[in-house]
């Protein structure tokens, strides 16, 4: 297959995908940027498993913007089946159009003068109205049907029923889809799919066999200071240092929800509206609840609070 | 060669209970196949992710690359090399103990190392015991015996030079000795830690509980959430069950209004399935306080599927423990709990009426109550009325104990006047009998 007309082309080796991705800035990891790698080269689904807000699904869009193909992204939901996933034939269209057509049928049929005739002449127009254009791709198809490539984005696979699960499975191994009134339809340039998990029930194996791994947790001190310092303009370096230090010290208490990235950086910018320099008790307590989000995980840090500050500020 | 150190590793991480599929296999040369083995940190990020598909699969994989791939890293690197210098050697195509020893090369060693242990299929090594064994029939493919003779002859000669040459041949052959044994440790726990490991836990599952060791309790705690993950796997199907063949037809006009009310699609009824929740009711006084500890820790390791847990223990009086056990480490908080509360003389028909008018609306009709007790009562007054008015609440009521049936009625025993209240009364005394039990408590919600 030819190479050269896709978006793909950029992902040459693990070092150009992390500028790459860095360059939209996703600030991604050797082993993410690995994963990426081998899915494009193996065309495996990676499948995704982590705390929430660690970054996951921005990694696939950050990959469809480096890439510069499109990103179709299907929710997953109790309930979703392979109508809302995959195609509907558009009834009301179709329906529509019956009526309308009505009188033109009618003289069309004129012509035949026996029954048979006229179901031979029927069966002829059968087909206009199971043809594409009453066909409504749902995320899967419409990611099939990209001729640049594109990112496949199924999130949250976890909140889906199991019977969808085996039915993706096939979809999946093949990159194509059948429909019954048309055919077979076969991606001509596979999409790169990132399924996303947040173990809210354990996945079945034959999903997790089939597709590669990557496990996404709390980025390192390091890490976290570069993602904030891509996202927030305009932070000290000493603030940034000392309010990542916080947040990853509130990590290892044993609280209900710890805070993610995306906390991180919704408190480096609250900090920032509010002018800071550096982390203060006062100014803590009173924007902890930016980075919590439950009442009884604020309580329960109040007491740590000042030696926590007191760590990180001391540096 | 490759094939070979990736089939091992591959071999090694399924004996150390990661589930490593064919097609995974074949995926992983794959992905060898393109990123090569030179790098090995890029090399391991790669296998981890075809290889190893959860957090702790991945950290068994990782500590094992670092054991497998630290010792097949130096013949591997050395190929090229050893094939010149085996012919230097006259053809000589295995060489023996003796040359290695005189030539003293560090990487010819190696090599004869590996080549010994791939003789005797060092692989295959179980438990900690065939060490000895494993080192001592690498010594024979390294030749051993050829070097034995040696020594002896340098004996035999009893001259100064001869009693020095044979003095060098032992230590030479300690020190082979001592490599060899290194060379089978590290394989076994490469190959055969984690077989082992699988075959304590089996046999720690089938074990009384009463007869475990303090010591067990780590190896417990693994074996208790392999448990619980079965039967989350397993009973976490969906909730709704489709009623085919009821139409739901206030849905059906709903999601066909679009449609000028033609029903294209069909809704049809959904019966909606309870929610599990289990209320533990245990005895903690010396004699079941055991039990109790693996019940309630199974218990809490289910939360997945289990959303609804609480938690009572008693002897004298009944006290909620569930706060305890979710807010501290599981083992300390258990300590706590039976030193404080176990520690008086049980009383089944104070700790029911302590139920009754503290806690009693914690009981509902999706409630399965599980109480774990040897329904010895100290001849106080059981309140049968009261379990009576308990399992009319609750969904089911499930009776585990850890005295055998024949023992039921006898002395203080009040377990046959509690029994017809009960959905199941059943004897338990190990892992397995909890597991069981468990499956059939969650069998009704799903």
């Amino acid at each position: 297959m030819t190479q050269d007309s896709t978006g793909y082309e950029a992902l040459t080796s693990i070092e150009a995908i992390t500028s790459g991705l860095g360059s939209v800035g996703y600030i991604s990891t050797r082993e993410i940027s690995t994963a990426i790698y081998l899915a494009h080269h193996l065309r495996k689904p990676v499948l995704i498993e982590g705390p929430a807000g660690v970054g996951k699904t921005d990694l696939a869009a950050s990959m469809a913007r480096f890439l510069d193909v499109p990103m179709t992204r299907l929710q997953c939901y109790e309930g979703l089946d392979e109508g809302k996933a995959l195609y509907e034939w558009k009834y009301g269209k179709q329906l529509l159009y019956t009526q309308l057509l009505k009188e033109k049928l009618g003289e069309v049929m004129e012509g035949a003068a026996t029954l048979d005739a006229a179901f031979t002449k029927l069966t002829g127009f059968e087909d206009l109205f199971f043809s594409e254009s009453f066909l409504e791709p749902r995320p899967l198809l419409t990611a099939m049907q990209q001729d640049r490539g594109s990112v496949l984005l199924i999130d949250e696979i976890d909140k889906s029923d199991e019977e969808f699960e085996a039915y993706l499975l096939e979809v999946l191994s093949d990159y194509q889809v059948t429909v019954p009134e048309i055919g077979t339809i076969r991606a001509n340039v596979p999409p790169l799919v990132v399924l996303t998990s947040n173990n809210i029930r354990e996945l079945g194996d034959a999903l997790k066999r089939r597709c590669l791994h990557l496990h996404i947790d709390f980025p390192e001190a390091e890490r976290e200071r570069q993602i904030v310092r891509a996202r927030v303009d305009g932070v000290s370096d000493d603030l940034l240092k000392q309010l990542v230090g916080f947040v990853q010290g509130l990590r290892d208490l044993d609280i209900r929800k710890r805070p993610s990235i995306s906390e991180t950086v919704d408190w480096a910018r609250t900090l920032l509206l509010m002018h800071a320099s550096e982390l203060d008790e006062e100014l803590v307590r009173s924007t902890l609840n930016v980075l919590l989000k439950h009442e009884s995980d604020i309580a329960a840090v109040d007491r740590d609070l000042p030696k926590l500050t007191r760590e990180v500020t001391r540096v | 060669m490759a094939e070979q150190v990736l089939t091992d590793f591959i071999r090694a991480l399924r004996s150390a209970d990661v589930r490593v599929s064919t097609g995974e296999s074949i995926d992983a040369a794959r992905a060898v196949s393109i990123i090569g083995y030179e790098d090995r940190e890029r090399l391991s990020d790669t296998l981890r992710c075809v290889l190893a598909k959860s957090p702790a699969e991945k950290a068994t994989h990782d500590r094992l690359f670092d054991l497998y791939f630290s010792r097949s890293q130096t013949p591997n690197t050395s190929d090229s090399e050893s094939a010149e210098t085996e012919t230097d050697q006259g053809g000589d195509a295995a060489p023996d103990m003796l040359s290695l020893l005189e030539s003293g090369d560090e990487t010819q060693i190696a090599i004869a190392m590996e080549q010994a242990a791939r003789d005797v299929d060092l692989a295959d090594i179980q438990f900690a015991t065939q060490v000895p064994y494993y080192s001592q029939q690498m010594m024979k493919a390294l030749g051993v015996e050829r070097l034995e003779s040696e020594m002896m002859d340098a004996f035999r000669a009893r001259s100064p030079d001869g009693d020095q040459r044979a003095q060098d041949l032992i230590d030479g052959r300690q020190e082979m000795l001592s490599r060899a044994r290194e060379h089978a440790q590290q394989a076994f726990e490469t190959f055969g830690a984690g077989a082992t490991e699988l075959f304590r836990q089996d046999f720690l599952s089938e074990k009384s509980i009463t007869a475990l060791d303090r010591r067990d309790l780590e190896r417990m705690r693994a074996l208790v959430e392999k448990m619980a993950k079965r039967l989350a796997t397993k009973h976490s199907r969906r909730r709704r069950k489709k009623n085919r063949g009821q139409l739901d037809i206030r849905k059906t006009l709903r999601a066909n209004a679009g449609f000028d009310g033609v029903p294209f699609e069909l809704a049809w009824k959904q019966t909606k399935k309870d929610r599990a929740k289990i209320v533990a009711i245990c005895d903690v006084s010396g004699s079941v306080a055991q039990v109790v500890r693996f019940f309630l820790m199974l218990l809490y390791s289910l939360n997945d599927v289990v959303p609804d847990i609480e938690s009572f223990a008693f002897s004298g009086r009944l006290k909620a423990v569930g706060d305890t056990l979710e807010r501290q480490d599981f083992n300390t908080a258990m300590d706590d709990i039976i030193n404080t509360i176990g520690m008086s003389t049980t009383d089944y028909g104070q700790s029911l009426s302590d139920l009754k008018t503290e806690h009693w609306h914690v009981l509902d009709r999706r409630t399965t109550v599980i109480i774990l007790g040897d329904g010895r009562s100290n001849y106080g007054d059981p309140r049968i009325d009261l379990f009576q008015d308990l399992a009319a609440r609750a969904k089911r009521v499930i009776w585990l104990t850890p005295e055998g049936e024949g023992q039921w009625g006898s002395g203080d025993s009040e377990m046959l006047r509690y029994r017809p209240y009960c959905n199941t009364m059943t004897h338990v005394t190990t892992m397995k009998d909890l597991e069981r039990v468990m499956d059939q408590a969650l069998a009704v919600y799903s």
